[in-house]
């Protein structure tokens, strides 16, 4: 029975009692402890069920590794599976449940699995599942959906209620590792002046050493870090984060760092993760090691733990896996987990230790203790259902037949010797190379990931870096070059000296014991997250798989929420093996960021809500919201569609609006268009080229309409463009193309015409613009008096500047309706003022505001084109029958040359025309004009397609326009125009043009 | 000031781990051409030319260096109009742009020491660089910002208009109290 010490506990508070439930069931903790400690101190030794074969499940790790002890965590809107409980800190109130199984933890008819192993070996799904292939969809998936998997996932109705949060950081050395060697390293680079980050991913700093019973400067390792994180923590240039792993590390010394603000404080007013944009000088990984578990049957039961996690367990928390505890080794370290558990009163039923002989000083201080030492042994088998009863023992170098021991006990303490941690050295390209003395991949020194100069810019040190014994002298030398490398120049004072117990050699064990026979090997557990064993490692590599990266995906060795930080080496050593090949040649998987999984949230940041896309808006945005907007995005801007009265629909509105315009007069709030200033000597020279027509010779005061193609000879963008003085035009480009059209001008003024003399501003937003429009237009804004509008005095496409009605105001005679029309430009700060003004002015003149669908029906029924309705970027001004706005007499503009190319110049090419449906329906969206037969892809025949469409309430019936074939040879021609469920929609080819096709409405 | 004239987000206050308030109505001038030459301009304003990403200042004048040919002229609002017509006639014949841009910014003031912890938030810059009195354009959030160091515990968001609101909240959801990251301060 796993149980709670009396005395004892480095990490927990046994003042302060917390009460949790597991399943339901009512548990009490203690402050400082995990949830895997507050399990295991109750003896809920069974927290999961294995992934395939639904095995009862353990606890085996005490930290970032655990790959069985995952649970769903909180309810509702705070729900969230796969949870490590190993590395979840308790809190009061906290609900866990235990995952995978069906229908309950004790009782899981799916460990039916587990009595036909056979069946689910390597590549199981692979070869079962083929045929027949629909099968794969209705019946197989769902079926496995159910009996292989992880958490569930949360309810699609719940919302997580948290605050997410990301900062942005700097740091000449950034350390990752809070133990007593990146506490070192960061020492010594602070101390020789650098701008020091730390960063660490539990709750405390100092790591294991304390555990293990490490000594600095001949005193207990708590005092030198304490002392220690004192002195950083008052150094002005160090800045150090608990709770805060580093996850990724990417290019240029970009890392992320994964901060749990407040999952131990759910509900707190805090984010509940900060995620840290790290861009480091220099990173320094001291993530110390990870012990590897043996290879033994029956390695996954419940009772059966790595034997540094039960060290820890029993030093940080006060709990014991068990009152009789057998130790199984292949080297010394484990030793220390023997005399712990000796010390706190524990039974120590064996050490069992691979190697013949044993005579190292902590296997000596062992002995001296009176436990007793099975040498040249290994665990046969793990006795027990749910939990461990018993081992027998075997010799190493069999096949397991004989029994030499049996042992009564209820935890096995495993240690396989340990890996360093490489994945953040990986991540960036950094080299491994095997450790012939020590049996690990650690980073190679002369292969590190490389910065922008060429050279390394990570350090391992410590453990992390395959240092066994003292580390110190390593952290400090890691953390005194990052620092210089970074410009730092101070003499940082001396390395503290770490006194660690020596160790004699491992020995490895791939598998325990090593010559074992099938009926073992198909119950030692390699990877116990996604059930792979020894077995299916071996069978993969009869089957032919050779590449470590093949095997894992057939295998689903080192899958899943873990990524085999338990598996890895111990998976790619059975593969070596049963390839006959050195581990070296094998190699690892890629270590891919993040080192464990972090949340949606922390990625997502605060890009929620309101703050999840920049929203634009113009002056008068809140008159708008505030009388009936039914919002339109256009580019991030949002424009009215239209205004809709109380009682109206949307269809209503606009049908008002539209015909308000003709009858009256309409607002539009047109501050949305983009105004960029093209100024210089060369500015008329650089529009030529900017414009299909030409621009030179418009004259200042005088408005022209042009059309901007890209080198493709596509239209990009068109607008009307006002020359204010001699070198000096505004371009008025389309709502969604101004940031675009800014950039395009940037872009060849930069980088192909950079001795041209032209700046370009853009004004978009420092002018709100109102497009007043409709007979009543000129009668509204004499009201507002101040500036000669007449006719004479200011003539279709000029524009003046002038006080109007007390307004800074340049005004446009320009019209996209047909009517008569005035584009009013104010400073944006008196916008609102101006839109107010004009509606008061007008209120009996029938004056109203008109939105974005009627702005499109009014230019419809003219026949202008609109970018994007019949411009998709694959159209060139002649297939709108824009040929007039094409100078001829220019050398050159941008898109001429792409006109002239053959494809452009086909005469089958779909060009511009009116639609009119027999039936005066409307038209749907896009719909193709169809031919019969099909084409030699056996798709129908198409002979155009509508591009836009509307009711018109000016002419009472369905108005179109779209692209067809040789279009304005057809007039009169009747389409057929595919529409919904297989119906056909007859129109005739028409003039574009529908209303006023002399333009004398807008010229009065 | 045009009495009609309002600014973007007229009053806008929030109070967290640092006040965020939105600065009315605020001149500013973009000038873009040879150094030399805008010297030349600004010289009667008794302005000198900034160095990189840094500020002069004459009395209620700001002068901060934008790009190497671009320079900001952050003055009192009323005062834009006639300064920029000043500027262009300085500058005629030269090669030389003059924009009046001050209805196309939002500014936000930031005070309190923690300012640069509610902008690391937002910013990809390393704030522990940019010391009182330089300024800088980067983005925050999603869209374009300057940030300028205007004080001791004061600092000066610059944004165009249309997002203000969206600047706003971003500050005011980055100074949430409890949220403070104690990062430079």
């Amino acid at each position: 029975m796993s149980h709670r010490l009396a005395s004892g506990g480095r990490l927990i508070d046994r003042t302060s009692p917390l009460s949790i439930t597991f399943n339901g069931k009512r548990l009490t903790g203690f402050k400082g402890d995990t949830l895997a400690a507050t399990l295991l101190a109750q003896d809920q030794m069974l927290v999961g069920r294995s992934f395939k074969y639904h095995r009862p499940r353990g606890i085996v790790a005490s930290g970032a590794e655990e790959p069985n002890a995952l649970v769903g965590l909180g309810t509702g809107n705070r729900f969230e599976p796969n949870q490590r409980s190993t590395t979840t800190e308790l809190f009061e109130g906290l609900r866990a449940q235990s995952q995978n199984h069906w229908p309950s933890l004790e009782y899981d008819f799916l460990a039916l699995n587990d009595l036909v192993p056979q069946v689910l070996t390597a590549g199981f799904y692979y070869k079962t599942f083929l045929w027949p292939r629909a099968f794969w969809k209705h019946v197989y998936e769902p079926i496995i959906r159910r009996s292989a998997g992880l958490g569930n996932a949360p309810d699609a109705d719940s919302r997580d209620s948290d605050r997410y949060e990301q900062i942005h950081a700097f740091a000449d050395v950034l350390v990752i590792g809070g133990g007593i060697a990146g506490l070192q390293a960061a020492l010594a680079a602070a101390e020789a002046g650098a701008r020091v980050a730390v960063w660490e991913q539990t709750a405390h700093w100092g790591g294991r050493a304390p555990v293990d019973g490490v000594e600095i400067d001949s005193a207990k390792a708590e005092d030198w870090i304490r002392n220690t994180v004192e002195r950083l923590e008052k150094m002005a240039n160090v800045h150090m984060r608990l709770r805060c792993m580093g996850a990724g590390v990417y290019d240029h010394g970009y890392v992320l760092g994964y901060e749990r603000v407040s999952d131990h404080a759910p509900g707190a007013d805090a984010p509940r993760h900060r995620l840290w944009r790290m861009r480091a000088g220099r990173i320094i990984t001291a993530t110390g090691a990870i012990e590897r578990p043996l290879s033994f049957a029956g390695n996954d039961l419940p009772g059966v733990m790595l034997a540094s996690a039960m060290r820890d367990y029993l030093v940080n928390f006060a709990v014991a896996p068990g009152h009789e505890i057998v130790v199984v080794t292949n080297n010394d370290d484990a030793y220390r987990t023997a005399i712990a558990l000796r010390r706190a009163g524990l039974g120590v039923a064996a050490v069992v230790d691979a190697r013949a002989e044993v005579t190292g000083a902590l296997p000596q201080a062992a002995r001296a203790a009176g436990i007793r030492i099975l040498t040249g042994s290994g665990i046969r088998k793990v006795k027990g259902g749910k939990r461990v009863k018993g081992v027998e023992i075997c010799e190493i170098d069999s096949r397991g037949v004989a029994v030499t021991h049996r042992l009564d006990c209820d935890a096995v303490a495993m240690s396989g010797g340990w890996s360093p941690v490489v994945h953040l050295w990986s991540h960036c390209g950094g080299k491994l190379i095997w450790d012939e003395a020590g049996h690990f991949f650690r980073p190679d020194p002369e292969r590190p990931p490389l910065a922008s100069d060429g050279r390394g810019n990570l350090r391992a040190c410590g453990a992390a870096n395959g240092v066994t014994g003292a580390v110190l002298s390593d952290a400090h030398d890691a953390g005194l070059k990052a620092a210089q490398d970074s410009g730092a120049s101070a003499k940082p004072g001396p390395a503290a000296s770490d006194q660690v117990a020596a160790e004699a050699p491992m020995e490895p064990v791939w598998m325990m014991p090593r010559n074992a026979e099938y009926d073992l090997r198909s119950k030692m557990w390699l990877d116990f997250q996604n059930d792979v064993k020894v077995s299916d490692v071996q069978l993969a590599a009869r089957e032919g798989f050779q590449s470590v990266e093949h095997t894992k995906r057939y295998t689903t060795l080192g899958m899943a929420t873990d990524q085999g930080k338990l598996s890895n080496i111990n998976g790619l050593a059975v593969l070596s093996d049963a390839l006959g090949q050195p581990i070296p040649a094998t190699g690892t998987t890629t270590f891919r960021p993040p080192y464990t999984p972090i949340s949606m949230g922390a990625i997502a940041g605060g890009a929620v809500g309101a703050v999840f896309q920049p929203l634009r808006r113009t002056p008068m945005h809140d008159w708008h919201a505030a009388n009936g907007a039914d919002w339109e995005p256009v580019g991030q801007w949002r424009r009215p569609y239209a205004y809709l009265r109380p009682g109206e629909s949307r269809i209503q509105a606009v049908n008002r609006e539209v015909r308000n315009v003709r009858e009256a007069a309409g607002l539009l709030d047109a501050s949305t268009l983009g105004k960029i200033l093209v100024a210089g000597p060369d500015a008329a020279r650089f529009m030529d080229m900017l414009y299909t027509n030409m621009m030179s010779s418009l004259k200042p005061g005088r408005c022209r309409y042009g059309l901007m193609c890209n080198e493709n000879g596509f239209l990009m963008d068109d607008g009307v463009v006002a020359r204010l003085d001699e070198t000096t035009f505004l371009v008025h480009t389309t709502s969604g193309g101004a940031e675009h059209v800014h950039g395009w001008m940037e872009d060849w003024l930069q980088c192909e015409w950079w001795d041209w003399q032209v700046h370009t501003v853009n004004l978009t937003e420092q002018y709100a613009q109102v497009a007043v429009a409709g007979p009543q237009a000129r009668r509204l804004l004499e009201r507002l008096g101040g500036m000669d509008l007449a006719r004479e005095a200011l003539p279709f496409m000029e524009w003046r500047e002038g006080m109007l009605g007390g307004f800074d105001a340049r005004v446009f005679r320009i019209s996209f309706s047909g009517e008569l029309s005035f584009e009013i430009a104010v400073p944006a700060g008196q916008g609102r003022a101006l839109w107010d003004r004009l509606l008061e002015a007008g209120a009996d003149l029938g004056v109203m505001p008109y939105g974005t669908e009627a702005l499109h029906i009014l230019r419809a029924e003219k026949g202008f084109i609109m970018i994007g309705d019949e411009t998709d970027g694959t159209a060139i001004p002649q297939d709108l029958g824009l040929d007039w706005a094409i100078s001829k007499k220019k050398a050159d503009f941008l898109g001429k040359r792409g006109m002239q190319r053959e494809a452009m110049q086909d005469p089958e090419r779909w060009k511009l025309v009116g639609l009119e449906t027999l039936d005066g329906s409307v038209l749907p969206h896009g719909a193709l004009a169809v031919l019969a037969g099909r084409n030699a892809n056996k798709q129908t025949r198409t002979e155009g397609r509508v591009t836009s469409t509307y009711f018109s309430a000016n002419l009472g019936r369905g108005i179109a326009m779209g692209l067809v074939a040789r279009g304005p040879e057809r007039m009169g021609e009747v389409l057929r125009f595919a529409g919904p469920k297989g119906r056909m929609i007859e129109a005739r080819i028409v003039d574009a043009v529908l209303i006023d096709k002399d333009g004398e409405r807008q010229n009065v | 000031m045009s009495e009609n004239a309002i600014s973007a987000l007229p009053g806008a206050v929030s109070e967290g781990f640092v006040r965020v308030t939105e600065a009315g109505p605020c001149g500013m001038i973009t000038l873009r051409g040879e150094m030399a030459r805008l010297a030349f301009a600004l010289a009667p304003l008794g302005l000198d030319i900034p160095g990189t990403r840094a500020v002069t200042q004459a009395g209620d004048k700001v002068l901060a260096w934008m790009s190497p040919d671009e320079l900001l002229l952050m003055l009192p609002y009323d005062e834009a109009p006639g300064t920029a017509r000043a500027l262009q006639d300085a500058l005629r014949g030269d090669f030389a742009t003059i924009a009046n841009v001050s209805d196309a910014r939002a500014v936000f003031t930031l005070h309190g020491a923690h300012a640069r912890d509610v902008l690391a938030k937002l910013c990809p810059v390393d704030f522990g660089m940019l010391a009182q009195g330089q300024i800088r354009r980067t983005r925050a959030g999603q869209v374009a910002a300057a940030i300028w160091v205007s004080g001791e515990d004061e600092m000066r968001v610059i944004c165009f208009r249309s997002v203000a609101q969206y600047m706003f909240d971003l500050l005011t959801i980055a100074a949430l109290p409890g949220s403070e990251p104690a990062l430079y301060s």
